[in-house]
């Protein structure tokens, strides 16, 4: 009955129509970003005339604004202190509240799930003025720092769920052989929970990396910016945006994520459809 | 309290409800590890955790909800003013607009991006050959920031943009200001937020499917339902966790919308497509009035959670019948 037919066939043309326009966007992304400033608000739709990459350049090598670099480098630094704080804090208090089968650790592993549904916004003054007084604000460690702290019931999440359907044969077998609860812990346990850590790295990663609103707060006019601030600062600058120029930095701002999410589509996309699949 | 716990117990299991048929199996394996015997780790290495979490999520977010009665400004001594901000809010023009868009964007984009989605994934599930690779290239704005995305579609908006070139060409005004026009604003807002987000639905709506067993359907098709009679008595209730998953994700995040309104409007013009969040951050970090910007945040954090409640209510009905 699910046999491809030539109905199918035309359904897959029309999809493929369907998703072509939907796309249609990013072809405005690339096409303008090859323009010169006239050019765009001339012809906003026609294709470039000639590949130049005056705009890239023009970007790159830009003074009077935030640097690309600089800013492609703190969304990196800041995104990787948060998601090892994820994996590290995440996993050992996930691993304990999950296996130990008390009434007290489910309590408790139900109270950091609650902070997933506590919408952060109440809780984000009191945390600006605790990172204030820290000498949190403005420094990407810091960022890092706050990424990590306020994501953290959601890696617990990701992490119990994994460790509840994980046989725990090889630990007591590990035990069996002498083997202390540490080592236990990093040598076999935490390999086992690879897939738990991949989902982790992949859905807190983009979430910071991806995140504007925290470090408009925590970097608010530091000479340390991440790359979506970056982009704020060049779309609101001057009284005409040259788009030609914003979408350069555009293109290049997505390139990484973009790569990643080709190598690692699979991953991501279970992240977001809820399953962890070994 | 309660509720809220076995709601929790719900998410616990990896993929949710989702996943639940594969994993009952596996899960009397954990059942048994309460001896003795075999020691999983020290029960002070959740200690760190539980810290951070008490700390940032409970006493934080206490301390948040304190400040709503307070006219403290960041910085300095403040004193108790009761509930005077919230009487000052319900006055407030600017944010009784901004708590009707908020449920406006919030309402239209959790029904307007299920169906697409749902669409999509009908449209793609099983037979089509391409079905991998439009699932890939249809989820590809998911995974970018939507800073980014909303600036690319700003230019779209822009008043000698490629949308009023396209309705010009084609003979229809093309001299609408949509960014800066009170009437057209608050949808240029949803129609990003909508556009970024299909492909969200779309997974898990094809994570669903994947669990409908063909048999049933080719059985139903054999004894004469029409498509329609199988996808509603068939289809549709087989994927109801996914429906519960993939509705009560999206309210709350399109309750929650900022990066959109900040990069495409800025919430003007004059307040006409200010949101909750977006008001919440003027108040408190551009105007410095902690206090009012906390009682915001007050009714900002009650509305999230009466969305998320009410939605868990609806589709746990449901699927207790």
């Amino acid at each position: 009955m699910f046999r491809y037919t030539k109905l199918s066939f035309l359904r897959e043309i029309a999809v493929w129509i369907v998703a072509l326009a939907l796309l249609s966007p990013f072809y405005l992304l690339v096409a303008n970003a090859f323009k010169s400033f006239e050019q765009v608000s001339m012809n906003p739709i026609s294709p470039p005339t000639e590949y130049k990459f005056d705009n890239f350049i023009a970007v790159l090598t830009s003074q009077d604004v935030a640097p690309v670099f600089l800013g492609l480098l703190n969304s990196a630094i800041s995104t990787t202190i948060g998601v090892l704080i994820l994996i590290f804090l995440g996993s050992t208090t996930a691993y304990v509240l999950s296996r130990k089968a008390s009434r007290l650790s489910n309590f408790a592993y139900y109270g950091i799930l609650v902070g997933i549904i506590v919408p952060a916004q109440l809780a984000i003054v009191p945390i600006f003025v605790g990172a204030r007084a820290l000498g949190l604000l403005g420094n990407i460690w810091g960022l890092g720092v706050i990424f990590g702290l306020t994501l953290l019931p959601l890696a617990v999440f990701l992490y119990g769920g994994f460790v509840r359907n994980l046989p725990t044969d090889y630990e007591e077998a590990a035990f069996i052989d002498g083997s202390s609860r540490w080592k236990t812990f990093i040598k076999i346990v935490f390999p086992l929970l690879s897939p738990a850590t991949g989902t982790v790295a992949i859905m807190g990663g983009l979430i910071m990396w991806n995140d504007f609103f925290t470090p408009l707060i925590f970097l608010n006019g530091s000479q340390s910016p991440t790359i979506n601030l970056v982009i704020s600062y060049w779309a609101s600058q001057g009284v005409v945006t040259e788009w030609n120029k914003v979408f350069a930095l555009l293109i290049l701002a997505m390139i990484p994520i973009t790569f990643l999410y080709l190598v690692f589509q699979k991953k991501f996309i279970q992240g977001f459809s809820g399953g962890i699949k070994s | 309290m309660a509720p809220r716990v076995r709601e929790d117990e719900n998410r616990s299991e990896p993929g949710g409800p989702l996943s639940s048929v594969k994993s009952n199996g596996k899960k009397k394996v954990s059942k048994n590890t309460g001896k003795k015997l075999v020691q999983f780790g020290s029960w002070w290495w959740a200690l760190p955790g539980l810290a951070v979490v008490l700390a940032v999520h409970y006493i934080a977010t206490g301390y948040g909800a304190a400040y709503a009665f307070t006219n403290f400004t960041g910085l300095g001594d403040f004193q108790w003013i009761g509930l005077d901000n919230f009487a000052r809010l319900t006055q407030d023009p600017e944010v009784l607009g901004s708590i009707s868009n908020t449920f406006v964007l919030g309402i239209l984009y959790f029904l307007v991006v299920n169906i697409l989605g749902l669409g999509f994934a009908l449209a793609l599930n099983r037979t089509l050959k391409t079905r991998y690779l439009l699932r890939v290239v249809l989820f590809l704005p998911v995974v970018l920031s939507s800073l980014a995305v909303s600036y690319i579609w700003k230019f779209i908006f822009e008043p000698t943009g490629p949308l009023n070139n396209i309705l010009a060409s084609l003979g229809l005004p093309g001299d609408t200001l949509w960014l800066a026009d009170s009437k057209t604003a608050l949808w240029t807002v949803l129609t990003v937020m909508i556009w970024q987000h299909i492909g969200i639905p779309m997974v898990i709506f094809l994570a669903g499917l994947a669990l409908v067993p063909q048999e049933l359907e080719e059985a139903a098709a054999i004894d004469g339902a029409s498509a329609f009679s199988r996808f509603r008595l068939i289809t549709l209730p087989l994927i109801q966790p996914a429906i519960a998953i993939s509705t009560t994700l999206s309210l709350v995040s399109g309750l929650r919308v900022f990066d959109q309104v900040r990069a495409l409007t800025g919430g003007g013009p004059y307040g006409a497509s200010e949101t909750l969040s977006s008001v919440v951050y003027k108040y408190t970090f551009e105007y410095s009035d902690y206090g009012y910007g906390a009682s915001l945040a007050t009714v900002f954090a009650i509305v999230l959670a009466a969305a998320a409640a009410i939605q868990l209510f609806i589709t746990r009905d449901r699927s207790a019948k």
